[in-house]
């Protein structure tokens, strides 16, 4: 019982890894960019999976009811992680438009080609 | 409402939580393996609602609509004017063994480094026991705004959104100079194509 209370760790792990493997298994640069997406979703999703507290309600203060007694979950990560979502699109429109850039010199955005046309080429 | 309907809720709730979860990887496993990338890109929109759904079910509505609005429009738009412009088919590639044993080894060390955490909800846990309670309390009293989040975000810790502007600013720039110098490239192309004098 005590290993289930962790379940939702486990479930961010998976969809870490998933992540992981778009970046180093597939050779489009987007693919690979979708998968840093995905990861970087995941790390969101763990924090704010530790803000959660049972039976707690969103970090929002009612106004006609007194606020002693109501249980709020952690606002803490919920502010971290809006400033984590905001820097990770700006890290996409970086990366996105590096893949422009590659692919206006060297015509192609498959890594593997590229590292050939590379290889070939030093 | 009785303790009893409160559990139930609370065991419904945890349901569609395990059901978006399960949602949540069936459309990342079918991201990674699709070769048409715009499908791959739309599909992450979907993802991003899906997760924004359960930062719903976490209290974190702020950044539910934050991942909403993000994560499923600006990214998506990003990501299909970049398909536009490089081109949406991957080629076919099998599944490699390498990378996959890679994952498979990191997952595991990291679902061990997960075996200490407490548990999900547990409202004893040290990260509810540190600032969170003074940011809760002082926001009624010091600043007379409903939502916490805000409070934090706006006024706890300000300087991390000072640091936040500073690096979308960074990266404005980074992408205004990778890609204007495209367009005047571009125009250069063109100019040479139309008049045929090359000394621009």
């Amino acid at each position: 019982m005590e290993a289930l209370g962790i379940w939702n760790y486990w479930v961010v792990v998976l969809l870490m890894m998933i992540g992981l493997y778009a970046v180093i298994a597939r050779d489009h640069l987007v693919k690979k960019l979708i998968g840093l997406g995905m990861f970087q979703v995941a790390v969101i999703m763990f924090y704010v999976s530790m803000g959660k507290v049972t039976g707690g309600t969103a970090p929002i203060i009612p106004e006609d009811v007194p606020a002693e007694g109501v249980l709020y979950s952690n606002p803490l990560p919920h502010v971290l992680m809006l400033t984590a979502i905001v820097v990770g699109v700006a890290t996409l429109a970086v990366g996105l438009a590096l893949v422009v850039r590659i692919r206006e010199a060297y015509g192609t955005v498959e890594e593997d080609e590229l590292q050939r046309m590379n290889g070939a080429g030093s | 409402m009785t303790y009893a309907r409160v559990r139930v809720k609370r065991r419904t709730l945890m349901w569609i939580e395990i059901l978006l979860f399960a949602l949540l990887i069936i459309t990342a496993i079918t991201i990674v393996r699709l070769n048409d990338l715009f499908a791959a890109a739309m599909l992450s929109g979907i993802f991003s609602v899906l997760c924004a759904s359960l930062f719903t079910l976490m209290d974190a509505v702020d950044v539910a609509f934050t991942e909403a609005a993000v994560g499923a429009g600006i990214s998506t738009v990003l990501m299909i004017g970049a398909l536009a412009l490089t081109g949406s088919r991957e080629d076919q590639q099998p599944t490699r063994l390498g990378p996959f044993v890679v994952v498979v080894l990191t997952g595991a060390m990291l679902i061990y480094g997960t075996l200490d955490m407490p548990a999900y909800g547990d409202p004893g846990a040290p990260i509810h026991q540190h600032v969170a309670p003074e940011y809760i309390a002082g926001t009624t009293t010091e600043f007379g705004i409903p939502n916490i989040v805000t409070a934090v975000l706006g006024s706890y810790r300000g300087f991390d959104t000072l640091g936040e502007t500073a690096v979308i600013f960074t990266a404005g720039v980074g992408v205004m100079a990778l890609l204007l110098g495209r367009r005047k490239r571009q125009g250069k192309v063109e100019s040479t194509d139309a008049s045929g004098d090359g000394n621009g």
